[in-house]
Formats: structure tokens, C-alpha cells, sequence
């Protein structure tokens, strides 16, 4: 827990770092960098490597894209998501001492813990085909926000669209 | 200057009077609808009630009218004292049935002594009175207590005015659990968070909630202690903790959780020890909820394929099927006198409050509103508190069992959701 706590504090620090580095084109290139500094050498004891964070974050990277999105009432994964899925589990194949929180959301209409309900079914669905994919069952925790945190409140068909939707984020993101 | 002075002085009232509702914010109650029998009663001033800082008899008045089962006949400011007998025939001219008189005496330790007493004006003869000692500022909730026996007295159910309501206030990014009296006064934040918070439940004493909180970016379910503010994680597994509801004898809570799978029906003690399995599918289980003698536990489930309401033995068993009509049936809540299930029902689109009779199985439609969630009956069972939506805005309402009598709840600012009445006092 004690280790947990310093390497994540170890890591926010690295992440602030590089988000304050001033460059002049973005911050993709500057976050490269900083993956092969010194400091990052110590998050590498027990935790992903400097390069796996920079491919997370790099806008160019699959894997910087966390978002499934579903059909109205469907808890399947769409065709179109599927390279995206498979992606996150290549990944966590490669760095077995990553963790992913899953979140699943829901659109707003009925019952707010029924939408809970349904928000976890679609966590589930992720965390169980990147787990079929060879992601460890420990590494993936899913849960649900249901219709607490949508992205999108317009009243209007695209907008539910938007919230059904599981998010995945890495240790150190949540 | 001269005409610059006014408007100064004008908005320098607003700042102040929108500083105080910022300090004390409370829900304002309108009546939407009113029962169709209302019993003419007549409340008098009370003798001596300027001892007290605002007028006890206007609560009662207020709590009675807001009932929507009384009509509140009037019979002047003149003061009707507890020791003498007042006029029935003049009073009976003017319409009551009933009377309540009263006299406010000073007590021991800076307090004062309320004593009042209900007249039946046609027979002419005492229903009853009472003796409260209170402090002055007190003055409310001696008034709710007066209420309360007038209600009693008249419907023979249990008056609910000197009750609490639990409810979640967003505004913007910001959640408070809020605690009011039933009628909207006295609001007081429990809990502020910039998470989402859901699903507050009453322990049957009326001392703690269990209820929902995201401030861990993930459902966790706290115990909370009003008095202390003390806090305690009652789940807080693997997945998603959620849809706490305690049990009637205050010893276990229901619990969602999804630790071995999906969302499943558990039981816990309020530490957190003990849990224990209730029910298995291969759907959505959620939103438990005991019935009154503590033998039922009704639920959510989608196991036939559309969420719908079942019910299973508290202490373990198969699944009976409660509600049968529709493809959208959810939050069942049964009410304490054992009779009625509240539950939420699409209707064509649409998320209505309807109410089910346990015994004949015959339901009804309560609202005729768009987005209704979270109903919660008060503790006499008459009346059912729920979420709502009014001017784009999330506020409360509350219907009676019959659909006749309606009030709305609204806050100054902000959406105000899942309401949870609270218990009777002790």
C-alpha cells in the first residue's frame, strides 16, 4: 500500500512534469521524451514501463482511445470496437502489473440504480473479452457510474448514444 | 442622488435576502391537488402565543391545509384559551366539525408550557389535548406535534408532519445530502460531495443513513450517523456496492453488489460483516426493499427478459413474480402498514408512480408526470414522496395513495432527487 502510494505520487509527479514542459507543438513528443528520463526508471520498479504510459497517452497510439460505445438496450460489442478492445489487452498481456478500472454508463431515462445495473453489464462485457483475450481476471475492475456522469445531457437520441458508453482507464488514472 | 438611493437600498435588500437562502436553504411546498372530502376544522389562535417567537397555531395550520385533507375554517384572531369551553354553536355556524384551543404558559428554565385541546363541536365533548414543554425557538416542532394529534384524532392514522425527509441536492457540479423536516424546513447537509451521491435509506430509528457515494470514482456504500456525522463503509467489495436498504428490525442492510459476477441481492450487517447471499440469477437484480413484517424482500429483476418487480422470503427461497403489466416495472416500495407496493411504471414513454394493492393485486397509476423515479412512502402510508421534474428543474412530490392529494416540493435553485422519507419519531 505504502509502495502503491509513493509510486503513484511518483507518477503524478512525472506526469506534472511533463504537462508543464513548454513546448512548442503539443505535448506528444515531450511526453516521449520524458519516458526515457531518470525519475521514470523508479515507477519501472512494480509498475509499466515509461514507454507504456507515453503509448497511453499519445493521441497517435490506439491506445490512447478508452472509449466502447453501445447500442440502445445491447451489452454486446460492436464490430467497429473490437481492434480497440483487442488493443487494451495486448497491452495488458505486455504489462501484467498494469490495472484497469473499467466504468460503465448508462443513459438517463428510468430508474437511476437500474441504470447502475445496466452500466455494469457493460463493464462486465468489456472486462470479460479482455479477459477471454488473455488480460488477467486481476488486473481489470469493473463498475458502474450508471446515469450519474453523463457526458452529454441533451434530451436527444445522439446524446443517450454518447452515455452508453464504458470508459477504461489505467493505474494511475483513477 | 435622491433617486439613486432607493434602488441602493433595494439591491442591498436582495443581497441580503438571497445571503440568508443560501445559509437556510429549504424546499418550498405548493398543493397541486387536494382530496375531495376535506374535514372543516378550526384552529385558534392560541392564548398568550406572542410568548413564542412566531405564531405555533400558523404551523398547524400550515401542516393541516398542506395535508390536503383538512379545510381550515376560519374564526377570527381572537385567542381561545385551553381552561374554558368555547362557543360550539357560533363555531359550528361557521362550518367546523372541530376545534382546537389553547394557552401558552411559562415553565421552568426559560421554557414554555403548550397546552392545547381538540373539541368535537357537534357532540360538543373533548377529543383530547396534550401538555408540551418547549423552548421557545422549539416552536415548530411543537406545532407539528399538535398536528400530529389532530391528524390522528381525525383520520386515525399517525400524523406525519413531525417527520424528517432525506433527499440529494445538485447544484451545478456540487451533491449535498440534505435532511428537512416533512415540510421542507429546516434543511441541513449531512454530506457534500463533487461526486455523485444516491439511494439515502433511513435506519428504522431514524439515526442513521445508508446511502450511495462515487467519491471513490467507483458505487461504495456508506453508513452515516446524522447526529456525530460519523462515517462508516458498509461495502465497499470489488465492482459496484450499491441500492442499500435496512432491514425493519435496523439489523441487516439489503445490498446490490457485484463482486461475484453481476448485480446481485446480499445481505450485511451495517459494519459490513456477515455478508450473506439472498437470491442467484443469471439477470439484474437490484433496488431490494423489505417489506414491513420484515418477511418479504421485493426487488428489480430482469430475469423474464424486462425489468420487472419479484419478491423472494427474507430468509431464502424462490422468486415469485410481482408485477405482470408493462415491459418497464421498477423500484418497488412497500409500504409500512403491509398494504400497498409504490413502484415506478413506463406508461407509454413515459415513468409514472403507481401503486399496487398487496391484497387484490389491483394497480393504479398515480401521476401524470414524464420522468418519476425514487418513490418513498411516508411512514403512515398515505402518502408517497417522490422525484419529479417541474420547469426543466428535478424536484419532489408527493401523492396520496387515492392520487387525489399533490404537493410539490421545490428548492430555490438546483435539482433536488431521490427523496427518502423518514421514520416516525420515537
Amino acid at each position: 500500500m505504502r509502495n502503491a502510494l509513493l509510486i503513484s505520487t511518483l507518477a503524478a509527479a512525472v506526469l506534472a512534469a511533463c504537462s508543464s514542459t513548454p513546448t512548442g507543438d503539443g505535448t506528444g513528443a515531450s511526453v516521449e521524451d520524458r519516458g526515457t528520463g531518470g525519475s521514470v526508471a523508479r515507477v519501472d520498479a512494480g509498475q509499466p514501463s515509461g514507454s507504456g504510459i507515453a503509448a497511453l497517452r499519445d493521441p497517435k497510439s490506439i491506445l490512447s482511445k478508452r472509449e466502447i460505445f453501445f447500442d440502445f438496450d445491447s451489452y454486446v460489442i460492436r464490430e467497429d470496437a473490437k481492434p480497440l478492445v483487442e488493443a487494451h489487452a495486448k497491452f495488458l498481456v505486455g504489462n501484467p502489473t498494469m490495472k484497469m478500472l473499467i466504468q460503465g454508463n448508462a443513459d438517463e431515462r428510468g430508474s437511476r440504480e437500474y441504470n447502475l445495473a445496466l452500466g455494469q453489464k457493460r463493464a462486465d462485457t468489456v472486462k470479460k473479452t479482455l479477459v477471454l483475450l488473455g488480460a488477467k481476471e486481476g488486473q481489470i475492475e469493473s463498475v458502474s457510474l450508471g446515469e450519474e456522469k453523463p457526458r452529454c445531457s441533451d434530451r436527444a437520441e445522439d446524446c443517450y448514444a454518447q452515455n452508453r458508453r464504458a470508459d477504461m482507464l489505467y493505474s494511475g488514472e483513477f | 442622488m435622491r433617486t439613486r438611493h432607493p434602488i441602493l437600498r433595494f439591491i442591498a435588500a436582495v443581497a441580503l435576502s438571497m445571503g440568508t437562502l443560501g445559509a437556510q436553504a429549504q424546499l418550498t411546498i405548493e398543493i397541486t391537488g387536494a382530496g375531495s372530502n376535506r374535514y372543516p376544522v378550526a384552529i385558534a389562535n392560541f392564548e398568550n402565543e406572542g410568548a413564542l417567537p412566531r405564531s405555533v397555531t400558523e404551523v398547524v395550520r400550515g401542516d393541516l391545509e398542506r395535508s390536503g385533507l383538512f379545510n381550515l375554517i376560519e374564526v377570527g384572531s381572537a385567542p381561545m384559551g385551553e381552561a374554558a369551553l368555547p362557543d360550539f354553536i357560533g363555531i359550528k355556524a361557521r362550518g367546523a366539525d372541530a376545534v382546537s384551543t389553547g394557552t401558552v404558559a411559562p415553565a421552568d428554565a426559560g421554557r414554555q408550557e403548550v397546552r392545547f385541546r381538540l373539541y368535537d363541536t357537534q357532540k360538543q365533548v373533548s377529543l383530547g389535548g396534550m401538555a408540551l414543554r418547549t423552548s421557545p425557538n422549539q416552536y415548530r416542532a411543537t406545532g407539528h406535534r399538535i398536528a400530529d394529534f389532530i391528524y390522528e384524532k381525525i383520520t386515525g392514522l399517525p400524523g406525519v408532519f413531525s417527520t424528517r425527509i432525506a433527499y440529494v441536492l445538485k447544484n451545478g457540479s456540487r451533491y449535498e445530502l440534505q435532511i428537512a423536516d416533512a415540510d421542507g424546513q429546516n434543511a441541513q447537509t449531512a454530506l457534500v460531495s463533487r461526486e455523485p451521491i444516491i439511494s439515502p435509506n433511513w435506519s428504522p430509528d431514524g439515526t442513521r443513513l445508508a446511502y450511495v457515494s462515487f467519491e471513490a470514482k467507483k458505487p461504495v456504500i456508506y453508513v452515516h450517523t446524522l447526529a456525530t456525522g460519523l462515517r462508516q463503509v458498509a461495502a465497499n467489495f470489488r465492482g459496484s456496492n450499491s441500492a442499500p436498504a435496512w432491514s425493519p428490525d435496523g439489523n441487516r442492510l439489503a445490498v446490490v453488489l457485484t463482486k461475484d459476477g453481476q448485480s446481485q441481492l446480499y445481505s450485511l450487517n451495517a459494519d459490513g460483516s456477515g455478508v450473506r447471499r439472498l437470491a442467484s440469477s443469471t439477470g439484474i437484480d437490484t433496488e431490494p426493499a423489505w417489506s414491513a413484517d420484515g418477511a418479504w424482500i421485493y426487488f428489480t429483476s430482469d430475469r423474464g427478459g424486462s425489468p420487472q418487480i419479484y419478491r423472494i422470503p427474507s430468509s431464502g427461497g424462490d422468486a415469485q413474480r410481482v408485477t405482470y403489466e408493462g415491459s418497464y416495472n421498477v423500484t418497488p416500495r412497500p409500504s409500512s402498514d403491509g398494504k400497498n407496493l409504490a413502484y415506478i411504471t413506463r406508461n407509454n414513454g413515459r415513468f409514472q408512480v403507481a401503486v399496487m394493492d398487496l391484497a387484490s393485486k389491483q394497480t393504479a397509476i398515480l401521476t401524470d408526470s414524464n420522468r418519476d423515479e425514487s418513490p418513498s412512502f411516508a411512514p403512515n402510508g398515505r402518502m408517497i414522496l417522490y422525484a419529479s421534474e417541474y420547469g426543466g428543474r428535478g424536484v419532489l412530490a408527493a401523492v396520496s395513495v387515492d392520487g387525489r392529494v399533490k404537493q410539490r416540493l421545490s428548492g430555490q435553485a438546483g435539482d433536488v432527487r431521490e427523496p427518502a422519507w423518514g421514520p416516525l419519531p420515537k
